[in-house]
């Protein structure tokens, strides 16, 4: 009986529609796993294990109040900007990159930290000055995104600045940002693009480059998109089968069971696998943006509002850049790829909703 | 409170305007992806597709068996033997010098090999591997093997190898096959057969191994090999065999060529022997030879450098490309145009003073005082210079040089090897495409009168020389000579018989070529080639000659002892036996060795002794110095 009442005390926060859908595109992501990782089988066992970790996080996640939420936002954020300063100033370079901070027994990399952070920060920020919202309170909002945007940038790592920054400025832009001022941004930021060019690393770069023009470069840089785009293309309109793409099989395409794990998705499903896997995603985005619409205070919603966009654009990134529509930045595929980090990150985000959205009525009434 | 309210629904209003501006952002983001994946998986679907399997499919060429080589009877002369090599990708090594140094801690590597690979790395460019090392042993590719971690880019390999069991012999025959070097991919590329060379590393360079390449090469066969992206073949789909090259069955008597080579001991020369009724090449020498097997895996540049500086210039194709004057085996034609042309008969004579005076110039005669009376017979048996001044003076060089043409001297004979030489048949047209200046070009009687005894412009190849005297032989209708005698499939065991290829039938009259034959005849029974033929069982037609290399002033005798060995007279030798019914006939030349009767002539009565009785010699020809004023 307590068992029992404490099970459904728990489960009860979980919201049935948004649990199917994942549970679809999670299942999708170890059949697509499984024959990605075929010469390393430990990769299933791992994801499994990542999976369960990752959904307990989001149980957690469920039962904690908005308001204790809220309260949590400035620590954290203080603490994640704390956390890539030390790593800016200690950090351990991995792969060229400054991402990870040693704290003893484990390192970690804070800047994922953030990509809860920033949103938590930022609707904390506008809900305070919910009644007396001025426009420098934006310019505000911009430094509390700039500066921990700016330190990832530089560590450097393009997609979780990228992911972090885009979960920042959906909050500021669903806190209603004028239209104007969103207009007059986007043409300025066209109109900084050579500024920004000019910050770019040579790496980055080349990307770029890479993706309008591959050829220039088949054996470089351009040696992903074109691998990924002859994998998806080759697909057809009903895939090459499961455990029949020649692309993934054969080791053609680099990253496989990670960023470019739809590569191997879309080859052997084809069209019809793709469709199914947007219209999935669309699926859970549509709950999400429901959630985040129906939620009881301004920071609930900002949140939640946030949150379902960031993981829009995990979804869009990862396709438009196996795709060969965006360049290569590390961002995965959400719920398929393979990665303890960004799983866990991922079902944070969802248990937020899940807990926004059971503590709706609670405010309202 | 109610503002308080309506800010709230107010709020509230706009934020869910923007989250459905965010839903439609969302859904044009997803409609993109949509087109996008729509225009590369149905619109573009065939050429990814394409791409996908040219990256997974590799065709791996599979190098056909190239075919053998054997004499008339079945006896090989070139053949494959499979063997190992130790083979370096220079594309995936970075320092050659480096990694040759160590592997030579491992396997032998030679100062010679190291010079040959570095001949090969220019010659051979774009060539996947290069042997380093060729044929190694058991126990040197298991030593390899235990290291193979330490040279990546470094490989062993089972190849076939060319190899020439008789080396030096008919080497200018065979000819050789190398390393395809940029000369040859035009010519690959020329003939559009460039697929079927994918996998080939060899290919004919001189002899009938050039001129035969593509009936020696076979058809490339192919395997479709799945492969990752690491280029490690997975498994196989698809295989198609390759067809072995076809076997060549030649002409040529290895045990004649090698009675010949024997005769010629290290004198220099040539000797042609042709079959007159076919044209078929029973023996091609041209000495020195080289042997072929050099050439193989690349030859090394110390053998290279021996074989090109050597004053014996070996590599030089002497029975094809070596133009001598004829010197006196020319007078036979000349007798024979006299007799076709009207301006003499057999029994006309002359009285021979030992000279022929001619503008104020001296053409003297081998014998001093002369061979008084001299008819046709008597020319011919004694090689009378005197007869043959007066006889091209009388001529006149148009009516001489069109006769001997018809005989194929001063033209390519059409032989199956390539880079034959034409030689020079003299005649107004020819002197004046050769020069430039006016006076050059005219022609001058007196030039007519050396042509007669065969010296002046006239040179032509010992083949050409072999094949006139085949011609005559066969009663005038000329083959063209021919070195292979069938093509054999080596699948089907079906043989391509190369035909006799008549040319053509000189115009001659019977009781003409009845008259110089046994003219010739009488040059072995009586004359000067009397003392080499002395004793034989067999009836030969002969005739000397001795072609001289150094110009001799008017008026000056010749001496033997008195000129540099270099500076010596080309001795020369024509003959073909049986008189009644010819089964051969040859042209022999040896180098700088004086007279033809002394030099020349034996080699041919052991070539003949052989060929007809099946004698065979036990040492080179000897030198007949008692026969030495018996030009």
């Amino acid at each position: 009986m307590v068992i029992n009442n404490l099970l459904r005390h728990i489960a009860e926060p979980i919201d049935r529609t948004m649990l199917s859908v994942v549970t679809a595109l999670v299942l999708l992501g170890f059949v697509t796993l499984y024959s990605a990782s075929y010469e390393n089988p430990g990769r299933v066992a791992a994801q499994v294990g990542n999976l369960a970790f990752a959904f307990t996080v989001m149980l957690t996640v469920a039962q904690i109040s908005p308001q204790l939420l809220m309260r949590l936002a400035p620590p954290v954020y203080l603490l994640g900007l704390l956390l890539l300063v030390g790593v800016a100033l200690f950090g351990d370079v991995r792969n060229g990159a400054r991402r990870w901070l040693s704290l003893g027994i484990t390192s970690i990399q804070p800047s994922e930290i953030m990509k809860i952070a920033m949103p938590l920060m930022l609707a904390w920020y506008f809900q305070k000055r919910e009644a007396v919202l001025k426009i420098y309170d934006y310019g505000i909002a911009a430094i509390i995104l700039l500066i921990p945007t700016l330190l990832i940038a530089r560590q450097p790592d393009l997609g979780t600045a990228l992911l972090v920054s885009a979960a920042g400025f959906y909050v500021i832009f669903l806190a209603g940002l004028s239209w104007k001022v969103l207009i007059g941004l986007g043409i300025s930021g066209l109109a900084s693009l050579p500024l920004l060019w000019g910050m770019l690393h040579d790496y980055q770069r080349k990307r770029i480059l890479t993706l309008i023009d591959p050829s220039e470069d088949p054996l470089g840089s351009g040696y992903h998109i074109i691998q990924a785009t002859i994998a998806v293309g080759s697909g057809g309109f009903a895939g090459k089968g499961w455990l029949q793409g020649t692309q993934a099989h054969l080791e053609f395409i680099p990253e496989r069971s990670t960023d470019f794990i739809f590569a191997v998705f879309s080859e052997e499903f084809g069209l019809i696998g793709n469709i199914v896997l947007l219209t999935l995603y669309l699926a859970l985005i549509a709950r999400g943006l429901m959630m985040a619409a129906n939620a009881p205070t301004f920071f609930a919603r900002l949140l939640s509002g946030s949150i379902i966009l960031t993981f829009f654009t995990y979804a869009f990134v990862n396709m438009g850049m196996v795709s060969g529509i965006l360049p290569v930045v590390g961002v995965p595929l959400p719920l398929v790829s393979y990665g303890g980090t960004a799983l866990v990150t991922l079902f944070f985000g969802l248990g937020i909703l899940m807990s926004v959205h059971k503590h709706r009525k609670l405010v309202q009434t | 409170m109610s503002l308080e309210l309506h800010n709230t629904e107010r709020e509230l209003y706009n934020f869910q305007t923007r989250i459905g501006v965010a839903g439609a952002v969302v859904m044009a983001a997803f409609f993109i992806l949509f087109v996008r994946f729509f225009y590369l998986q149905v619109v573009q679907h065939d050429y990814y597709q394409t791409k996908a399997e040219d990256n997974r499919i590799s065709v791996v060429p599979i190098t056909p068996n190239r075919g053998n080589i054997f004499d008339r009877n079945g006896i090989v002369m070139a053949r494959n033997y499979s063997a190992y090599t130790l083979e370096i990708a220079p594309g995936k090594v970075s320092d050659i010098e480096r990694i040759v140094t160590e592997l030579a801690t491992v396997i032998e590597i030679r100062p010679s090999d190291r010079n040959r690979f570095r001949r090969l790395m220019i010659e051979a460019k774009g060539a996947d591997t290069l042997p380093i090392r060729t044929r190694l042993t058991d126990e040197e590719v298991a030593r390899f093997a235990a290291n193979r971690y330490r040279f990546p880019g470094v490989e062993i390999r089972a190849r076939l190898f060319r190899q020439y069991p008789y080396a030096e012999l008919a080497s200018h025959a065979l000819g050789y096959i190398g390393r395809i070097n940029s000369g040859d991919l035009g010519w690959i590329t020329e003939h559009a057969l460039d697929s079927n060379y994918k996998g080939t590393d060899h290919i004919g360079k001189t002899g009938i191994e050039q001129s035969y390449e593509t009936e020696l090469h076979g058809i490339t066969g192919y395997e479709q090999v799945e492969v990752d992206a690491g280029g490690r073949g997975v498994r196989t789909l698809s295989r198609t065999a390759p067809t072995s090259g076809n076997n060549l069955v030649l002409t040529l008597d290895v045990e004649l060529q090698k009675v010949v080579e024997t005769a010629f001991g290290d004198r220099r020369g040539a000797l042609v022997a042709i079959e007159p009724a076919t044209g078929g090449v029973l023996a091609f020498v041209s000495k020195p030879g080289f042997d072929p097997n050099l050439f193989v895996d690349g030859i090394d540049p110390t053998n290279w450098d021996a074989l090109n500086s050597s004053l014996d210039r070996p590599l030089n194709n002497r029975a094809q490309n070596g133009i001598y004057p004829p010197g006196s085996t020319f007078k036979p034609f000349m007798a024979l145009a006299a007799l076709e042309s009207g301006k003499r008969t057999p029994t006309q004579a002359i009285f021979d003073p030992g000279h022929f005076d001619f503008g104020g110039r001296r053409f003297r005669d081998d014998k001093v005082g002369g061979h008084g009376m001299v008819d046709m017979y008597k020319s011919i048996v004694v090689s009378c210079d005197t007869y043959y001044y007066t006889l091209a003076n009388d001529m006149g060089i148009d009516i001489l040089s069109r006769f001997i043409g018809q005989f194929g001297l001063g033209s390519r004979t059409g032989i199956d090897i390539k880079g034959e030489s034409p030689g020079v048949l003299p005649s107004q047209e020819w002197k004046m495409k050769r020069f430039r200046r006016p006076d050059q070009q005219k022609w001058y009687p007196g030039e007519t009168i050396s042509v007669g005894i065969g010296q002046g412009y006239n040179s032509y190849t010992p083949l050409q020389l072999a094949q006139a005297i085949a011609t005559l032989a066969n009663n005038g209708v000329m083959y063209k000579p021919h070195l292979v005698k069938f093509v054999e499939n080596v699948n089907t065991g079906e043989r391509r018989v190369v035909e006799p290829e008549p040319i053509k039938t000189i115009p001659l009259k019977p009781e003409n070529i009845e008259f110089i034959k046994r003219a010739m005849a009488g040059v072995n029974i009586e004359g000067t080639g009397a003392r080499a033929f002395a004793g034989a069982q067999y009836t030969s037609a002969g005739k000397t000659g001795t072609a001289q290399v150094i110009a001799i002033k008017a008026g000056e005798k010749y001496n033997e002892s008195k000129t540099a060995e270099r500076h010596r007279d080309h001795a020369l030798f024509i003959a073909f036996a049986p008189v009644e019914s010819p089964k051969i006939a040859l042209a022999v030349l040896v180098e700088n060795a004086g007279f033809g009767a002394a030099a020349a002539a034996p080699i041919a009565r052991l070539v003949l002794d052989y060929y007809l009785l099946g004698k065979k010699p036990a040492k080179p020809a000897a030198i007949d110095e008692r026969a030495a004023d018996g030009d």
